[in-house]
Order: C-alpha cells, then structure tokens, then sequence
C-alpha cells in the first residue's frame, strides 16, 4: 500500500507543491468544478420533474473528474465513462449539447439513440461510453495505437470506476497498452462503490497495485483534491508524450449520492461513511484555499453559483421545446446506407401506423 | 395461493428453492444488501445469509465461469446477470462451456445451474439495458431457454429450472416485473419445462409467442375478437428444448400463424417457428405465416415504443392472415 498524493488537505491547506497556474487558472479550474455541481443538482431537479429519465452525477468527485481532465491537451483524447460529462463540458461540450443528450431530443448529437448521461463531443475528442463496463479500456489503447502510428503527440485518457477493474476490457486494456507502451493513462475513479458493492470487494489487492502485473507505473491519488489531480495527470501525460508508455492513476474519492437517480443507497452503507466524505468536500476545500491565496473574493462562491445556474438553465430553456427525434431515425445510422430490408420494415411500420394511428409511449422506469 | 407480481414470484421461487435444497445458493452484482436492481433477490441474504446470496465483482465472465465449477462439483448456482444486454462478457463461458460440458465429458461433467437475467425493452433503458438476446442462446446446443409471462408461471419454471440436469438460461422479461400480478401457490411447485401454455383458444388465427408479448397479443386478441376473429394463443415458455408437436397441432388447428417477439427479426425466433411448420405442416396453412417482430436494428432509447411490437401491429399481422 502506497500514500497518496495530495497537494491540498481535507481543510483547505496546502501541503504540497503550489501549482504552476496564474490566479485566472485556479479560478477557472474552480469555475468548471461549481459548474459540474451545479449541473448535476439541476439535473437532478429535472429528473424529479419527471423530465430526464435518468442521472448518474459525479457529485462529490468533481476533483477527480476535472483536476485530471484539465491537464488534458486539446489534441489528447478522453474515453468517458458515466460520470466524465462535467469534464467534456470543460474540454468544449456546449451545455446546449449536454442537455439536449440529457433530453434525448432532436439536438442530440447521438440522435437519442443513447440513455441520459452518456455524453458525446468529437470536437474535443470524447467518444461516448457504451454502458457495458470495461469496454472503453481496449478502445483507448487501439487509438493510441493509432495517434502513435501517425506520429501523433496525442494521449489517450480513460476513465473508468473502482467496479470496472474487475472486467475483462480492464485487464486485456492493461496488458496491451504495457506491452506496446502506449501513450494511455488509465484513470480508475475509485468512488468507493460500484452500485451497492463497496470498492473493498472488487478485489483483495489495493488498485494501485494492479499496475505492477503489467509493467505500468500507478500511483494513488487523493481524489478530491484537485490539484493532486491535475499534477497526476500531467506526470502521467508528460511521461505518455515523451514515449515512456502507459500509467494508471487511481483517484480515490466517494459517491456522495445514490449510482443514479433511481438508486436508494440508504439500503447498503451507513449515513457516517457518506457524513466524513463530506467533511472532505473537494469544492469546499479548494473554496477555502483559494479564497486565503485572495483569487476567490469572500461569498464569490454563491454569486457564481447563481450565474451558472442561470447559464444551465439557458440550455435547457433552449431544450424543453426542442422536437423529439423523427421516426425515420428508427432504421438510420445502422449501415453507412439504409439496407433495402431496413427500408422494407420502415415502410410496414408506416403503414400500420396510417392504418392504425401511431404508437403509444410506455410508462415504464428505469429502475437503476 | 398469494396474488404476487412477476418478480414478488421470482422471488418466491428462489426463496422455495433455497429453503428445499441447502446446496442452491444465488449470486452477482447487487444481489445481496440492495436485493437486485429490479429486487427479485430482496432478503436473500437476511434468510440464507451471505455464503448462500451474495454479491460478486464486477465480471460477468466470472460469475458464470465460477457457477459453472461450482455446478460440476455439486453446488446448484442460480446466477444472475443483471440485465441480458450485459451477458455477452460471459458468452464464451455460456456457450463454450456450460453448454458443452456434459456432452464434451461423455456425460462425466455436467453443469445444472440457473442464469437468470432480466430482457426486453420498455423501461426507457435504450440499446443496453433493452435487448432480447433468446435467439442467440436457443441456437446453442446443451443450453435450456425458459421466458416465463405470468407470476405462476415464473415461479414454477424458475424452481423447474433449477431443479433441472442441465444449464437453463431464465430470461425474465422486465417490462412485467410489475405490470402483472397473478395467484401463486405457496411453497414449492414446478411448471415442467418444454410444455406450451394455451392463454386463449381460438379456431381463427394461431398466435406465438412469449414473454413481454403476451400480454400485448392477448389485448391484441380481444380486439380481434370484436370483429369476430377468434385468435388461439399460445405461450411458448421453454424455447429450447421446443415442444414441437404442440406447436405443430396448434398451427394445424387453425392453418393461420402468427408469431411475436420483440427481438430483431432476421434469424429470430420467429423464423424457426416458421420454418418447422412449413416444413411439417404446410398442407394445413390457409395463409402465409406472419412475423410481428422490433427492426433488425439496435434498439432504440426514446422511439422503444415505436420499435416495439405493439396491439396495433399484431392486430395488424392478426387480420392480414385471416383475411388472406
Ligand atoms: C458489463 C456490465 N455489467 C453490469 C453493468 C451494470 N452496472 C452499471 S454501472 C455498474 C457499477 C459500476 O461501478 P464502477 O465501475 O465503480 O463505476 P461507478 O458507477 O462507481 O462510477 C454496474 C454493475 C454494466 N453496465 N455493464
Ligand atoms: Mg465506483
């Protein structure tokens, strides 16, 4: 077992190296971790309204999300997993874009074909998560591959949680990417639980260690401090850019809610497991340091906290009468072309439907 | 008997089995404190405690690995893979292993044990919480496929199953856990496995089909029957192995087939029904048999409703062939 990394304490102080970011840095740097907070309390308000189907937040971990992802380079790539979204939105995702995905809606860039909370934006070069575990790993490691082939500077991060590293695509993501030293950074956001299993039984080593089977450096970080985060990240990709292959980080943290809208963790774990997470707050925390280093004034959290509310809510305003998508979306984007027996079955449907009138929507639930 | 929803029988059937059979024990993601994502594993646990339900890491390809080694050396897994869409890590253990244990050992080995796994769409959970994968699994020799529709049904297959010889993949079709609630008798009974249901007699048209979609043919049906269509309906419950005869004799007693599944169309079910009976039976058949299946497509998030076969498009298959 190794110590983690940590530049910044639980309260606020630093206890190791002040990054090299000018005052605007640190302030954006807070800015996109308020707004990820924000988001996921606004969508989550929407989700009770009955109005998106389904969040899986990031609340608690916005540390590990954006620390990490901001010592990203615009080139690099970051292969998501459910809870990267705030971090695409920092890399460049328009927040139209986010919510209309949320929405599921005629502006989403994936023609609503996927649930909510799996975010997509080739601009800033963010491929969408499936939803099967551990299926992202080999992805990253097959396009490193490539961005390496062409001479490419570019590294290729992906995110994944502490559930994950007991699939199949961790392990074979692991060994390829050691024995072709690739530039990857496996980024394990360890948040305690995977649905109601804690992170302690995923596996009896410690996820750090999973690194040494596959000649890849690793290191343990805390994960909700963001600038141990960032630093992190930026030693991973710097030794990824110079040729030095793969590394793992393991961003330790906490889900301070449920795994999603619809999950009730009062079932599995204890309310003084989730208060002392709370104590290490990674907003809080930064909120305290940066308002002793003069870069947040006193109560400049609640302003900004306002503004970008009303910034999200712009989006969604913009959203809320956005038309859902066209039917003949059923048969597209399956082949390059519409195949003659896809166009075949549209039609049957076209016609029981002018006979008949068009189907009903369901009221079924997601139940997780 | 206890008016119970599909999954409150699910639940039944599992808790009748671990009470008759010490050497049944459940296990996968979530199934021990929370009790399932849908709960069809609720106080496991708390009755059998954790070495008889318990949760596992994340790994499909583990829990059946580990159930199929557990069921060689005399254990009865009942595993459970928490939605179909995430079986396929674990589908070379399934169809590699499980599936050709006994026939690969000359009968030395053998693997009784019980996957079950919630399919089918309708909860809004898009391309990976939605998908019928039957046809996948009836096409792999060694393995049982069992879809229960009605609470009874599932109780008495799922305890059949697990009592059974050889692996049974139980797909439990989601969108009923809730939406239908039936008489179930107490303690332990068994549906044999391989026997077909008859839901509705009817001298008109033959319907086939299981699971979700019984429902949707039965309101099918009734409608039908307001312009004097009788339809017969028959619930297929175990798709492999298949009674055929039965099927057989219900396409005769009419000579008008219909049949229904939600998964894609080509090489689906519905195609093997199909071409069993018109290699056997075809002399009988008054019409063209019709298929009411989704689109040979992913499965879609917000248009499910649209991709899933409804009232409106059975009745539709159900008319075309009588009126033939
Ligand atoms: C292959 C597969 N199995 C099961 C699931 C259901 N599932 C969705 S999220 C999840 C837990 C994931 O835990 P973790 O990897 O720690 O990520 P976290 O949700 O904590 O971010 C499970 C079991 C899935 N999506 N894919
Ligand atoms: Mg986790």
């Amino acid at each position: 077992m190794s110590d983690s990394l940590q530049i910044l304490a639980a309260d606020g102080t630093l206890v190791g190296e002040r990054p090299a970011l000018d005052d605007s840095a640190l302030h954006d740097l807070f800015e996109h971790m308020l707004r990820v907070r924000c988001l996921d309390e606004r969508m989550l308000k929407l989700q009770r309204a009955g109005r998106v189907g389904f969040v899986g937040t990031v609340l608690g971990s916005e540390a590990a999300a954006i620390g990490s992802a901001s010592a990203l380079a615009r080139e690099d790539w970051l292969w998501s997993g459910l809870r990267e979204g705030g971090a695409a939105v920092m890399r460049g995702l328009p927040l139209s874009e986010y919510v209309a995905q949320m929405y599921c809606n005629a502006n989403d860039t994936a023609k609503g074909r996927q649930m909510c909370n799996h975010f997509q934006h080739k601009g800033s070069h963010y491929p969408s998560w499936s939803s099967v575990i551990g299926t992202q790993m080999p992805h990253a490691v097959g396009a490193a591959f490539a961005s390496q082939s062409r001479g490419e500077k570019a590294v290729h991060a992906v995110y994944f949680g502490d559930g994950a590293t007991s699939s199949n695509g961790f392990h074979s993501g692991m060994n390829f990417a050691g024995t072709w030293k690739l530039p990857v950074v496996f980024v394990c956001v360890d948040n305690g639980w995977a649905i109601s299993v804690p992170s302690g039984n995923q596996t009896e080593g410690e996820y750090e260690d999973k690194g040494i089977a596959y000649g890849i450096p690793a290191m343990k970080i805390d994960g909700n401090d963001v600038l141990a985060c960032r630093q992190a990240m930026a030693d991973a990709t710097e030794r990824a850019r110079a040729g030095e292959g793969p590394s793992l980080l393991v961003l330790k943290t906490y889900r301070m809610l449920g795994h999603s809208s619809s999950d009730d963790p009062t079932k599995y774990r204890s309310e003084e497991e989730v208060q002392s997470w709370r104590e290490k707050d990674p907003i809080d925390r930064f909120e305290i340091w940066l308002t002793q280093e003069g870069v947040l004034s006193e109560g400049e959290r609640k302003t900004m906290e306002v503004e970008l509310t009303e910034e999200i809510d712009n989006a969604i305003h913009e959203q809320e009468s956005a038309p859902p998508m066209a039917l003949k979306t059923l048969v597209e984007d399956v082949y390059e072309d519409v195949p003659t027996h896809l166009k075949r079955q549209y039609n049957a449907f076209a016609s029981v439907a002018e006979r008949y009138g068009s189907a009903t929507v369901g009221d079924g639930a997601f139940p997780l | 008997m206890a008016n119970l929803t599909l999954i409150q029988a699910v639940n039944d059937g599992l808790k009748a089995a671990m009470r008759d059979d010490p050497t049944t024990l459940v296990f996968g993601e979530d199934v021990g404190p929370k009790g399932g994502v849908f709960l069809a594993t609720e106080g496991l646990t708390a009755e059998f405690g954790e070495e008889r339900c318990f949760d596992t890491p994340l790994s499909e390809d583990g829990i059946i690995g580990t159930a199929i080694g557990m069921a060689a050396n005399g254990l009865r897994p009942i595993a459970e893979i928490q939605f179909q869409d995430f079986i396929f890590p674990a589908f070379d253990q399934i169809v590699s292993e499980a599936a050709k244990l006994r026939y690969r050992s000359g009968g030395q080995y053998t693997a009784p044990m019980v996957i079950r796994t919630p399919y089918g769409g309708g909860i809004r959970g898009g391309l990976y919480h939605s998908q019928s994968g039957e046809a996948y699994f009836s096409h792999t020799p060694g393995l049982k496929v069992v879809i229960p529709s009605t609470p009874h049904d599932a109780k008495g297959l799922l305890i059949a199953a697990i009592n059974d010889p050889d692996p049974v993949l139980f797909m439990e079709p989601k969108a009923l856990y809730r939406s239908v609630k039936g008489e179930v008798p107490e303690g332990s009974y068994t549906v044999e496995l391989s026997t077909l249901r008859t839901v509705r007699e009817g001298k008109d048209v033959t319907v086939f089909c299981y699971g979700a979609m019984v429902p949707v043919v039965e309101r099918a049906a009734a409608t039908a029957a307001e312009s004097g269509i009788e339809c017969n309906i028959v619930d297929l419950r175990t798709l492999m192995p298949l009674d055929e005869e039965g099927v057989l004799e219900a396409a005769k007693s009419t000579g008008r087939v219909v049949t229904v599944h939600e998964a894609p169309r080509f090489c689906g079910y519905g195609a093997e029904i199909s071409a069993m009976i018109a290699e056997n039976v075809i002399e009988y058949m008054e019409a063209p048999i019709r298929r009411v299946t989704g689109f040979d497509t992913p499965f879609p998030n917000t248009l499910e409703h649209h991709y899933l076969p409804d009232e409106r498009r059975v009745l539709d298959a159900i008319e075309a062939v009588h009126s033939f």
